[in-house]
């Protein structure tokens, strides 16, 4: 195979531009066919949430989206793949996380994104917690056992 | 040896610092063997502690179970469940 790839990571208080992050993999070149991406924003379901604060992991944060990346690239045949995650404080309807991946055909970048996705939530060290719309503190969010189990059915097939 | 220990999210607030160093006491050999003697250094790390199955850790920044050695470990971190993305 041609040369990987290298996963574009970034972890950055800034938002992010979409069309931009896409524009900066497609553009120049015509052996991309399928260009998949998955924004997470900040949801406040009941108005009651004023800002979610993410608390995470500096270095260790960079290192483990690297390695959950790499192996997105051993896994699918990838022409690019940008990963981003915001840390901070975040309001609702704000973006947090981006994945974009990029490759010949869907199938790949679909599968790609996927599994990005459900490995940063059960894996990468991001922490929220609820800042209330009535100045009280909220709790941590609390892990959610679907998310393992999400993370989990990428690694049946192999066993 | 002195070994870094790193605290996030709740784990960080119930022991109410972000890091500390420590001597490790001589039998400290696991992961496991450092939350039980931490648990013991007084209410705020029995607070963070109180169920040491839930408490993720990292060594040098990658995960690890908690039956890893942690012989070598410049930095091991201390937090809850994950909830990025």
């Amino acid at each position: 195979m041609a040369g990987a790839i290298v996963p574009a990571i970034r972890i950055q208080h800034e938002d992010f531009d979409v069309a931009a992050e896409i524009a900066g993999l497609t553009k120049g070149r015509a052996d991309i066919g399928a260009v998949v991406t998955f924004s997470g924003l900040c949801r406040d379901e009941q108005g009651a949430l004023s800002a979610l604060e993410l608390e995470h992991y500096p270095g260790m944060a960079e290192a483990e989206i690297g390695r959950i990346a790499a192996e997105a690239v051993a896994r699918w045949p990838l022409q690019g793949l940008t990963v981003i995650h915001r840390h901070g404080k975040i309001a609702p309807g704000e973006n947090i996380v981006l994945v974009v991946a990029a490759s010949a055909h869907r199938q790949a970048a679909f599968e790609a994104a996927n599994f990005l996705m459900d490995y940063l939530k059960s894996r990468a060290p991001f922490w929220k917690k609820e800042h209330r719309a009535d100045g009280t503190q909220g709790g941590w969010v609390e892990a959610k056992e679907a998310d393992d189990h999400a993370a989990d059915r990428w690694t049946k097939p192999r066993e | 040896m002195s070994t870094k220990l790193i605290y996030f999210a709740w784990v960080r607030e119930r022991i109410g610092k972000p890091e500390e160093h420590v001597e490790l006491p001589a039998g400290i050999e696991t992961v496991a063997d450092l939350l039980r003697w931490l648990k013991s250094r007084g209410e705020e790390y029995e607070n963070a502690l109180q169920y040491p199955d839930v408490i993720r850790v990292a060594i040098n920044q990658e995960h690890v179970g908690h039956r890893e050695k942690i012989a070598g470990a410049r930095e091991i971190a201390l937090f809850p469940p994950m909830t990025g993305g």
